[in-house]
């Protein structure tokens, strides 16, 4: 079973060899969140370019779940907010809040039920990438367009995506150029762009580009009733610019158009995917080759992607269990591979906040740092809890420390002040729907399934007694370190 | 070899002795005072935190944004406080606040990222350095055994100053980290980077779970809201038994590159308050005198404002330091506003001197090491 394949993938010869069990959940844990027995065996005969091919060729350009009704209202005009006076506009943030979880529990309610986990995945790996939050946009309905241009290019093409989202209406209140003139542009999104977006913190570009870039963007702005994209003449400054070694009268669209030229482009979104999708350490040689394969492909997504997922680093044993799971891949990971079926998806969106990742809201341009990042002392404590709580069951006293507490004390009066609280609570009234139903589940599963293939993407630090019952086994696993890792 | 287990051997080899004083040798000392690091996310406004209202360049600059010469809270002649700061009067006026101006570093990086990058590594602009500062510190000079730990994070989720530290951990409040710390387990050591990490943070919390107790009550009242809870657990840390050497806290929002005024008087207000309920319960548990609380932020801002009512990237800052045996008073040097740099203030003390001050007079360690060079220390702690 764990015959160490890598290089046999490369070879010709070897094309036919099947990614078997274990390579199949590899894949799909680092394609999707999480995967059944069933996903996992449906590819497991397949070899990896067929297999990878199966996984990429769901891609979708739409949601299959219908978005919450709020979305097909008009949003909000700044002017109006601004106007409100304090109890309005404390009524109006109130409303937000609301409409912002319902958005987050559609999201989430997509990655659940998507026959394309992979779609879901770029498009959450997009919104980190082009890292926007609410907190600032202050719009949930500017903030589900924003999702939805980033899930049509999800698997699409970059610089197409690159384009859009700077004329994205909700990226344009997040950094600041709905209101840049030419009389003072403000830097915001220019440096942006370069740092985080296209060729990466220190690559190649200097505060004076930012400078000359910033007056590029003037004048991208918003139609202040329907918030759409409007281009302000009056506001563009459209004398010549000196960016990147080159002058012209550059428009926004034409520095984009530079910045996608450069080669440090395609090498910094390379290596970003790398960490999300192979491992935590680059191959600089592999990741020029991914790169060059990249440009080539005029950012082409797909090709990419498949180049990657094909390659022999990302089969290697070195790749597998490499990387450690976001709150997001942990909690709907959990419920997919678990099939747990919750009657409202509020707790998940809260779990996921509470474990660092408050999807819509990334802490700042920047996005999740993710990695080793995910994991300190508290976000640990966090995860370890609410697996607890879903896997504990009722009935049985399991041995071991992660099963030997039936309830958790309630906080004592005081103990917390604040939003922090309030989330905590509601997440734990509405965590009942969320317990792993071991009945429910074993009846999915063949009579010889490896419990350990299945939960984990490597041997468990604690191994389970294998003459503990099953339901326990299960129980030990989820708790185990190797848990956290996909 | 990493730097860290480098560092760990020359701090438990024989090299400790050679740094040429006694007192910096590890593991020596029964106790060690008390650090609390405020960070305050996104580049603070200096000009508008601790403002030159005297200099007229100030208004001209920022004819939208600029506050009121008679609102200000003057300190003297020439610099004042945001009216917001108020309840850093008392302290200000007791010779307990100390105002760093001028802080920052030469070639200064804009970049928010990187920018605190520099602050949390201490590194050069243009070195890429892994561990914190405080990391490579603590590496060499070990807080006392008897410790909970050398640092703890509170309500953040990075470890910034205390990334790659060994013993540090992050918490949002004490009695939950005790609840939970049930879940962990001492699993020994692993060969994938990411497990290893996941182990290394298990073994950490059951270290400082042993040590640390939770529920001190105080009659200090705290400001509501995420920072005010993130001041009341640090009173709390500060009043553990077992000693904690560093406390790092944050308050967010200081990004500030339009619609400045009321976002920024809000944090203000919420800094000012913060910081006096923590001196309060810090007198109240008989630690002020043990105690330094710092602020830092990764860079100030332009001191031209922009077209949005706001200010983009800056450099040098002003930074407040407060205890018990803090030299009160204006430190440092006044903004220099008829000399800007491509439209920034240029520095006038290195954040690494700041940092060197905190090791070699609240700590008495040797920060060379540590800080990869010898930078004049400040004069801030009596």
């Amino acid at each position: 079973m764990l015959i160490a394949a890598g290089a046999l993938f490369l070879s010709g010869a070897a094309a036919a060899v099947p990614i078997g069990y274990e390579g199949a959940r590899h894949l799909l844990a680092r394609t999707g969140f999480g995967a059944t027995d069933a996903e996992v065996r449906s590819l497991a005969a397949l070899d990896a370019g067929d297999a990878v091919d199966r996984v990429l060729a769901t891609a979708r350009r739409e949601a299959v779940t219908p978005p919450p009704a709020f979305v097909a209202q008009a949003p909000l005009p700044y002017y109006k907010l601004r106007a409100m006076d304090a109890q309005a506009r404390m009524a109006q943030q109130r409303l937000n809040v609301e409409l912002g979880l319902e958005l987050r529990e559609w999201w989430l309610g997509e990655m659940l039920a998507t026959p394309s986990p992979v779609t879901e995945k770029m498009t959450l790996f997009w919104h980190n990438h082009f890292a926007t939050s609410q907190q600032k946009v202050r719009s949930p309905q500017l903030m589900y367009r924003q999702n939805v241009l980033l899930r049509r290019e999800a698997l699409g093409n970059f610089g197409t995506l690159l384009h859009a989202v700077a004329k994205d209406p909700a990226m344009l209140v997040y950094l600041d150029n709905a209101g840049s003139r030419k009389q003072a542009p403000n830097e915001h999104f220019a440096r942006e762009v370069m740092e985080l977006f296209t060729l990466g913190e220190g690559h190649g570009y200097s505060e004076r580009d930012i400078k000359e870039a910033a007056r590029a963007f003037t004048g991208w702005s918003l139609d202040r009733e329907s918030l759409e994209f409007t281009f302000r003449r009056a506001f563009h400054d459209a004398g010549e610019k000196h960016i990147l070694g080159r002058s012209g009268r550059f428009d926004g669209d034409q520095v984009l158009d530079l910045l996608l030229e450069r080669e440090e482009t395609a090498r910094f979104v390379t290596t970003k995917l790398w960490k999300e999708f192979v491992s935590p350490s680059p191959d600089e040689h592999e990741v020029a080759r991914l790169a060059a394969l990249f440009r080539d492909a005029r950012y082409e997504v797909k090709p990419l992607l498949r180049a990657m997922l094909v390659s022999e680093a990302f089969w290697s044993r070195d790749s597998r269990a490499a990387l450690i799971k976001s709150p997001v891949e942990l909690v709907v990971g959990t419920l997919r591979t678990f099939e747990i079926h919750p009657a409202t998806l509020r707790p998940a969106v809260v779990a996921v906040a509470l474990l660092g990742q408050n999807p819509m809201s990334p802490p700042n341009v920047k996005g999740w740092a993710g990695g080793q990042a995910w994991i300190n002392s508290s976000t640990l404590l966090a995860r370890k809890q609410l697996l607890e709580r879903m896997f504990r069951g009722a009935e049985v006293q399991v041995e071991g420390p992660a099963m030997a507490m039936t309830a958790t004390p309630a906080p004592a009066a005081g103990d917390e002040t604040g939003r922090e609280a309030r989330m905590r609570r509601t997440m734990e009234r509405g965590m009942q729907t969320y317990a792993f139903d071991w009945d429910r589940w074993s009846r999915t599963l063949p009579a010889q399934v490896d419990l350990q293939s299945l939960v984990l993407a490597q041997a468990a630090v604690n191994p389970p007694s294998p003459q503990a019952p099953a339901v326990q086994r299960v129980r030990q696993l989820v708790a185990d370190p190797a848990f956290q890792l996909k | 070899m990493r730097r860290r287990e480098f560092l760990g051997l020359v701090a438990g080899g024989a090299l400790a002795g050679s740094i040429g004083n006694v007192a910096f040798a590890a593991g020596r000392e029964e106790s060690r005072n008390l650090l609390v690091l405020v960070e305050m996310k996104g580049g603070n406004d200096a000009l508008n935190t601790v403002i030159p209202y005297a200099d007229p360049l100030y208004a001209r600059l920022r004819p939208r944004i600029a506050l009121a010469r008679d609102q200000v809270l003057k300190l003297d002649e020439r610099a004042a406080l945001h009216p917001s700061l108020e309840k850093l009067l008392p302290a200000w006026v007791g010779k307990e606040l100390a105002i760093v101006e001028g802080v920052g570093y030469p070639d200064p990086n804009l970049s928010h990222f990187r920018s605190i990058e520099i602050w949390d590594t201490a590194s050069k602009s243009a070195e890429y350095l892994d561990d914190g500062w405080l990391a490579r510190a603590f590496a060499r000079s070990p807080s006392p055994a008897t410790f909970a730990a050398d640092g703890v994070v509170v309500g953040s989720p990075e470890m910034g100053p205390l990334l790659g530290a060994g013993r540090a951990i992050a918490l949002a409040n004490p009695e939950q980290f005790l609840r939970n710390a049930r879940l962990a387990r001492d699993a020994g050591e692993s060969g994938n980077v990411s497990l290893a990490h996941i182990l290394r943070v298990e073994r950490e919390i059951l270290r400082s779970a042993d040590k640390l107790t939770a529920g001190q009550a105080f009659v200090t009242e705290f400001p509501a809201g995420p920072f005010g809870s993130a001041i009341r657990t640090a009173a709390q840390l500060a009043a553990n038994p077992a000693g904690i050497a560093v406390i790092r806290i944050s308050l967010g929002g200081f990004d500030t590159h339009a619609g400045q005024l009321g976002a920024h008087a809000n944090l203000m207000r919420q800094l000012g308050e913060g910081l006096s309920a923590l001196r309060a319960a810090l007198k109240e548990i008989n630690r002020w005198q043990s105690t330094v609380v710092a602020t830092y932020s990764e860079f100030g801002r332009r001191p031209q404002e922009n077209q949005s009512g706001g200010t983009d990237h800056g450099t040098a800052s002003a930074h407040f330091v407060m205890g018990g045996r803090v030299r009160g008073g204006l430190h440092g040097a006044a903004p220099q506003l008829a000399r800007l740099e491509s439209g920034n203030l240029p520095f006038a003390v290195d954040f690494r001197s700041y940092y060197a001050t905190l090791m070699e007079k609240w700590w008495g360690m040797d920060s060379r090491g540590p800080l990869g060079g010898t930078f004049p220390k400040l004069d801030i702690l009596v």
